[in-house]
């Protein structure tokens, strides 16, 4: 027991690129076939590591989107246009391609079904790829957990998932929010605006039924969602953050 | 700084997988400047390469900083007094 629970040491490997699909215009899922890759938690994530022709390294972390069931490991990326990494991973990259990736990397922002629920997992922009592999894992396992996605974005169009979100909504015991905080569309149905405490009270579960929240996306957004479920009285203990900033490039 | 360029410990999971067999970004690290407990991924970390300055969540202490150059690494412990490691973690 003792002996299994030590990891082998963290080591590069490659992954061949199966499939692109464009998720945005600014966003990407790669689908891979990693050989040597040994399972992986939801909410997980690897480092992507490119090797440029001169031998200069650029390295970046990237959430898994897919759930540990899933036949194939997933990443998406949002192209950040000064980055380093993800402009070549949403442009660039083609199937047949090879990546250089380690990991599964991170225990923390992580969730198995057989922690259950409730779950409020609370997304900004691309934060929400963790949050999708623990809505998948949930589907995928059997898992009957309560969940609820609350997903911020700017606008409609940088929806992403949006087809498969509305199928899981349809899901006995998963309900999934949109809020857009620029423009919305006439035709919006969803909520407006930034998240706030108020939202979070409306959206969100009482303390009282002791939800475990994940949240992860802009630091602003993550520290403005967690000190607003304390305020409503979750215990800190209970709300996992993952933050991304610009150096997610 | 600008906010928007503080990480977190969770940022520090592939470093820690270099070096330690088990999930450092769970261990439970108490700072001895206010007194919080709390663990590694929630800590504040501010930049990524060639080195983190990894602070208190709760009052912005320096608890450690990690430097990688070269195939070494350099810990350098500041505020943080105590690490609580779980040995069955994965």
């Amino acid at each position: 027991m003792a002996r299994a629970a030590l990891r082998g040491r963290l080591t590069w490997q490659l992954a061949d690129v199966v499939e692109s699909i464009e998720e945005t215009p600014r966003v990407r899922s790669l689908v891979l076939r990693a050989p040597e890759w040994a399972g992986h938690r939801a909410g997980q994530h690897v480092d992507v590591r490119l090797t440029a022709e001169d031998g200069y390294q650029a390295q970046r972390s990237y959430s898994i989107a897919s759930a540990p069931e899933d036949e194939s490991l997933v990443l998406t990326v949002e192209r950040l246009d000064d980055g380093e990494v993800s402009p070549y991973l949403v442009d660039e990259l083609r199937p047949g391609d090879q990546l250089e990736l380690r990991g599964p990397i991170g225990g923390y922002f992580a969730w198995d079904a057989s922690v259950g629920g409730p779950l409020l997992l609370v997304g900004g922009g691309s934060g929400i790829v963790p949050l999708m592999a623990i809505l998948r894992h949930r589907a995928a396992s059997g898992s009957e957990a309560e969940m609820r996605l609350l997903a911020s974005w700017r606008t409609a169009e940088d929806v992403i998932y949006s087809a498969e979100l509305e199928r899981l909504g349809g899901l006995d015991g998963v309900e999934i929010v949109h809020t857009l905080t620029r423009a919305s569309p006439e035709s919006w149905k969803g909520r407006t605006g930034r998240i706030d405490q108020a939202m979070l009270a409306e959206v969100g579960w009482k303390p009282e039924t002791g939800a475990l929240s994940f949240v992860c996306g802009p630091t602003g957004l993550v520290e403005a969602v967690a000190s607003g479920l304390v305020a409503l009285g979750h215990g800190p203990e209970r709300i996992r953050t993952e933050r991304f900033g610009p150096t997610g490039g | 700084m600008d906010a928007e360029l503080v990480l977190d410990g969770n940022a520090l999971a592939g470093v820690f997988g270099e070096l330690f067999q088990h999930e450092l970004t769970i261990a439970r690290g108490t700072c001895r400047a206010c007194g919080l407990t709390g663990p590694l991924a929630q800590a504040r970390v501010y930049g990524q390469a060639p080195g983190a300055v990894v602070r208190c969540p709760g009052c912005g202490e320096v608890l450690f900083t990690i430097v990688k150059e070269d195939g070494r690494y350099w810990l350098g412990f500041d505020r943080l007094r105590c690490l609580e490691i779980r040995g069955d973690a994965r």
